[in-house]
């Protein structure tokens, strides 16, 4: 089923309402119901196995779903980052032309973009052949050129040391401040969440969603990840205007 | 001028050089896609779908080249659709293959009146190529090849990655239709030049002696057109010098130009 569209001027990007999602006769899913505004960064945390990539296929629309909506902005971009690529050893590619597909771009564009991850270097080479951290920077690089006014990231520091992921999550921050656009992302990892996010904690249903204090005060919160303390990165700070319900923060959640 | 030189000018010479260089130009596109998406097991049931279609066309008076079409395409959308719910996809195209073979056979032996020549089917007959069969060869290598050029960045997106073509906007399973549709079509037209059983082989060999030559997606495509006429080419000429059936010696000469780049490739690592 199509995704039925909300009107370019809706104040959301994306609403996703009472959404279930079930394969066989597993339910991923179940009841799931939350927006997304232009600008905001919201983190989606819970333990393997909650539906968390499930529930960003179902928002890119590779998940019709079984019960529910998940309605976009008419013309929303997304820029999409997976999990994981794997590339057929049988499939030629070089990161220049990856970074034209599916839509051409100009040679300046794509350079412009890969400069941004810090991956220009990479430009001539055979996708197959990169390192994981470079690969995740060249995926996020051409999730950037489509200019997206959503940008998705599935456990995008899977596979990093964590000085590669800090690193990583700063750019991420630096992307966010200079072209404003929403972000979506995906983490097992509690010691991984932005400051400035609003997360989402799920296991198979939203068990409860805020800034990353008041979220580490619920008692499903506790349920779900005992005692492993949600830590957030140090970044920039957030500019206050866009995202008055979230305090920049520096110090670790107790 | 020797004798070779001569034969080469006669007309049904002509006629299969010219319809075996273009299958061999639109295996390429649809060659490399079969590679890169892993679907040799899937092409090999197409192909011997086709064994079922020609012998239902000869049994019921139809067009066979629409017969095959039309079978070849009916096994692989049930395959996809319907095969998930009997039993595993690699199963079901386990099941379909040698079915439509083993089925396609007993029909055969019931057709009294009808006379088929089993080998020419399996092997293919180039040298019994009409003005007619190159017509049709002809326009759908012409189709195809509009239809690869038209839906290119598309099909090659889903290829990479279903969920990042999603995110873009492109329905991955809209372009597993185009290419089994595809692969329907060359099947019908190979079906007289390399045979039921070795159109798989034109349509995974070339591409695999042109990966190591590539950089590009688009690279290795024009590399395989290359190598898969020069085979086309090499096995016609091989097959009139030497008195050899043509089919199998233009495969022969693909996995020789395999072998050729494979090992170069393999010394220079």
């Amino acid at each position: 089923m199509p995704a039925l569209q909300l009107s370019a001027d809706d104040l959301c990007l994306v609403r996703v309402e009472n959404l279930h999602i079930q394969i066989g006769r597993s339910s991923l899913l179940e009841g799931i119901d939350f927006t997304i505004a232009p600008g905001e960064i919201i983190t989606v945390i819970g333990p393997n196995g909650a539906g968390k990539s499930t529930l960003v296929k179902a928002i890119i629309g590779s998940l019709p779903p079984s019960e529910g909506f998940v309605r976009k902005r008419k013309g929303l971009r997304i820029g999409y980052v997976p999990q994981r690529m794997h590339v057929d050893a049988s499939l030629p590619i070089t990161v220049m032309r990856f970074m034209g597909l599916p839509i051409s771009q100009s040679k300046d564009a794509i350079k412009r973009a890969l400069a941004q991850t810090r991956v220009d270097d990479c430009m001539h080479r055979q996708l197959s052949e990169l390192s994981s951290g470079q690969l995740q920077r060249v995926l996020v690089a051409r999730a950037l050129l489509v200019e997206p006014d959503l940008l998705i990231l599935d456990e995008a520091t899977a596979g990093l040391d964590q000085p590669a992921a800090s690193r990583f999550f700063l750019q991420i921050e630096a992307i966010h401040q200079q072209i404003n656009c929403a972000i979506m992302m995906v983490s097992h990892e509690l010691n991984m969440i932005m400051a400035t996010s609003r997360i989402l904690c799920l296991k198979h249903h939203l068990c409860c969603q805020g800034t990353p204090e008041e979220v580490a005060r619920t008692h499903e919160y506790h349920t779900l990840f005992g005692d492993t303390v949600l830590q957030y990165l140090p970044g920039i700070a957030a500019s206050p205007a866009q995202f008055d319900h979230h305090e920049p923060g520096n110090d670790c959640a107790a | 001028m020797n004798p070779g030189m001569i034969v080469l000018l006669d007309d049904f010479v002509v006629r299969a050089a010219l319809a075996s260089i273009g299958i061999a130009i639109v295996a390429a596109p649809l060659g490399c896609f079969v590679v890169w998406r892993r679907m040799a097991y899937f092409g090999d049931t197409s192909a011997h779908a086709a064994l079922l279609g020609v012998v239902l066309a000869l049994a019921f008076s139809l067009p066979i080249t629409l017969s095959v079409i039309a079978v070849s395409l009916l096994m692989a959308i049930a395959v996809t659709y319907g095969g998930g719910k009997l039993a595993t996809t690699d199963t079901m195209l386990g099941v379909v293959s040698h079915a439509s073979v083993a089925f396609g056979l007993v029909l055969a032996a019931l057709l009294v009146d009808v006379r088929i020549d089993l080998l020419s089917l399996l092997f293919g007959d180039i040298l019994a190529v009409s003005k007619t069969d190159l017509a049709i060869i002809g326009s759908v290598v012409i189709g195809e090849l509009l239809l690869f050029y038209w839906w290119w960045p598309r099909l090659l997106t889903s290829t990479l990655n279903s969920d990042l073509a999603r995110a873009s906007g492109i329905a991955p399973t809209q372009t597993h239709l185009i290419l089994t549709l595809a692969l329907a079509m060359l099947v019908a037209i190979a079906l007289k030049v390399v045979g039921a059983l070795l159109i798989v082989a034109m349509l995974i060999i070339p591409p695999a002696a042109a990966r190591p030559l590539s950089k590009t997606p688009e690279q290795m495509v024009a590399i395989t057109a290359l190598l898969g006429t020069g085979s086309a080419i090499g096995g016609l000429t091989l097959s009139l010098l030497i008195d050899i059936p043509t089919g199998p010696a233009i495969i022969c000469s693909a996995t020789l130009l395999f072998l050729i780049t494979r090992i170069n490739a393999a010394a220079r690592a």
